[in-house]
């Protein structure tokens, strides 16, 4: 029955003029990912199949060869070099997401356990690292590993690095760098989900004889797990491409997808080059989302 | 079926809780035996709520103790207690199936499967759910999630099952109808049954033995009839029922009051306090009756379907009366109000 009347937030109103008015305020914005999102990627897509100029200059010719040496294949043979970076940007983009996810339960914990008024105190002190520039921020992280300072000095006698000498360019301060950067992105969601808790089922959980972590697998995550997945693709979405923060705190040996876009499009001038790994960091992007929404949907029913 | 109760009393030992510098509970003790139904009424805000958490672990007493059978609770956390609750708002998880909430205690405990199979659908059939068990809480009505969460907790075979305001998502209706159900629900499973409520009907149906509350105190125990009968104070009378309460003084084995003098069957062991008598209990007569007879003016006529009350002067009292004779307000009327019906009230 399309066309049944309803009440609606106080309003008279059938099914068919919700939808048409719900298509009409999304124009506006559908109008804008259709020119700057959809247009330049098809683009993108296009590119990634052209072949490359001597000097740089795009060659619109159909050539597979771009994703050919992505995949590790060369006139020398094969290397897994490409391949390796793209691994590696999965795993760091899906362990600082891990990190900031574990570190965010507590911290919603403690905030939402505040009294209402210095909680929004707590809420700013989160966020406040987002009033510098991410490059500064990265800075700051230099400074903080430095030689001269206790966390160097520390590793050096714990015999983790040679003494004298910093902490970075390191894989741990590029995690360091990317869980700061990242983890607002997974609280400030899984905070909205643990204010709204339904403590009742945590105590039912708790009165029909659960362990703590059953009280927390059937109690808590289901119901945080909305905001839980949020904050899950706001991190890990964009630490898949990030960039700055490897390039600074890893070093050059210390390549993840992002930096090799960056390359090709700057340094190197292999403009289809870069388009094809663009295309490999998105669709692996997909397919890990796709992978943990299956993963989420396991959970639900479990 | 269902195990018959491990005949196990329940007491709590002078529990006090504060929360801030708010008294919730001032020095609790009571007794419930095994196999009772066991009610805690009052008000909003008297600490009955906080009283029954405390019995189930779900919150901590500042002082004092809870003790099942010979064993000191106190310490146990709700998970490690033999007790199990129906939540005020049933608390069923939104995203497993009624089998799966059912079924959670019984899982939570690693019981064996085939167990936990013939217990679950035990109790389902138990309180008529067995068609429901695939369904999520959101496709159930009202009633059926408060025997979705009866379910839940009776099927772990709890030494005492503890009821938060079961009633109190239920419309008026379907209310009278589950309060006789609980009743003999209880009385069938021989578990032991601890209620809250605000609502004395619900108390007065439901229980076997009714503790009234106010203001983090048990003001009086004891069979619904022993309360509602002899009401210890003030509270009680105009909480449970309605009361007509008045001054009164000592005088010769009775009372004088506003109205005369009253005869007694229990004097007062005040000299100046308050009688109370049921709006129910007084008569109205043709004539001037032997004893505590009262001449009195109609002043309103209240219509409440299957019987009227009377507001008659002096002293504003209100008799209810399901009499065939119509009355009408400046009618004279001889009242006796017996000397076993009159209740003095503590000060």
């Amino acid at each position: 029955m399309p066309n049944r009347l309803f009440i609606w937030r106080g309003e008279l109103t059938t099914r068919g003029s919700l939808t048409k008015r719900g298509l009409s305020f999304l124009s506006s914005g559908m109008l804008w990912l259709a020119l700057f999102l959809i247009v330049p990627t098809l683009v993108f897509m296009a590119l990634s199949f052209a072949d490359r100029g001597e000097y740089g200059e795009i060659i619109w010719k159909f050539t597979v060869e771009n994703y050919q040496r992505l995949m590790g294949y060369s006139v020398f043979g094969w290397t897994p070099d490409y391949l390796y970076i793209l691994w590696r940007s999965v795993v760091v983009a899906g362990l600082t997401t891990l990190i900031s996810v574990l570190l965010s339960y507590p911290l919603s914990f403690f905030i939402a356990s505040r009294p209402p008024r210095s909680r929004y105190l707590w809420l700013t002190l989160v966020i406040v690292p987002f009033w510098t520039n991410m490059v500064i921020r990265a800075y700051a992280w230099f400074l903080i590993l430095a030689p001269e300072l206790p966390f160097a000095k520390v590793a050096a006698f714990l015999g983790l690095v040679p003494s004298g000498s910093a902490l970075y360019p390191s894989p741990i301060a590029v995690y360091l760098g990317m869980v700061s950067m990242f983890l607002p992105f997974v609280t400030l969601p899984l905070y909205s989900s643990v204010e709204r808790l339904d403590w009742s089922l945590v105590e039912a959980a708790q009165d029909l004889y659960s362990s703590r972590t059953r009280v927390f697998f059937k109690a808590i995550l289901p119901q945080t797990l909305p905001g839980l997945s949020v904050g899950v693709v706001l991190t890990f979405v964009p630490a898949m491409g990030t960039f700055i923060v490897p390039d600074l705190l890893g070093g050059a040996k210390y390549m993840l997808v992002g930096n090799l876009i960056q390359q090709q499009f700057g340094a190197s001038r292999d403009w289809p080059f870069g388009a094809a790994v663009s295309m490999a960091l998105m669709i692996l992007t997909m397919i890990s989302l796709q992978l943990y929404r299956r993963r989420g949907e396991e959970i639900e029913l479990l | 079926m269902m195990k018959r109760n491990k005949d196990k009393n329940l007491s709590v030992h002078n529990v006090v809780k504060t929360f801030g510098s708010v008294n919730v509970l001032k020095e609790v003790n009571q007794e419930v035996r095994a196999g009772e139904f066991f009610t805690l009424l009052g008000p909003s805000g008297c600490g009955k709520t906080t009283l029954l958490r405390i019995i189930a672990g779900l919150e901590t007493p500042t002082t004092g103790k809870v003790v099942l059978g010979d064993e000191d609770i106190t310490p146990l956390p709700a998970a490690k207690r033999h007790v199990n609750m129906v939540f005020q708002s049933y608390a069923l998880f939104p995203h497993l199936t009624i089998y799966e909430n059912v079924a959670f205690g019984l899982r939570s405990r690693k019981i064996d499967p085939a167990e936990i199979t013939r217990r679950v659908e035990d109790g389902l059939e138990m309180l008529r759910l067995g068609a429901m068990k695939d369904r999520l809480p959101h496709q159930l009505s009202g009633g059926q999630r408060q025997r979705v969460a009866l379910a839940r907790a009776l099927v772990n075979e709890p030494d005492i099952l503890l009821l938060d305001e079961p009633m109190s998502a239920l419309d008026a209706k379907l209310r009278a109808q589950v309060q006789e159900e609980l009743r003999r629900l209880q009385r069938k499973l021989g578990t032991t049954f601890i209620m809250v409520t605000h609502d004395q009907d619900e108390a007065l149906v439901c229980s076997d033995r009714i503790a009234v509350m106010s203001d983090g105190s048990i003001i009086q125990c004891g069979t619904p009839e022993e309360v509602y009968d002899y009401p210890r104070n003030r509270f009680v009378a105009e909480f449970l029922g309605a009361a007509n309460l008045m001054k009164a003084k000592a005088y010769n084995g009775g009372v004088s009051t506003e109205l005369g003098t009253l005869h007694m069957n229990k004097p007062p062991d005040w000299t100046e306090g308050l009688v109370a008598i049921r709006p129910e209990w007084v008569k109205i007569r043709d004539s001037r009756p032997e004893q505590n007879g009262v001449l009195a003016t109609v002043e309103d006529i209240v219509y409440r379907g299957n019987h009227f009350d009377l507001m008659l002067s002096p002293g504003g009292l209100r008799v209810r009366t399901n009499s065939y004779k119509h009355f009408k307000a400046g009618d004279q009327v001889w009242l006796e109000l017996s000397a076993g019906d009159l209740v003095a009230l503590e000060n």
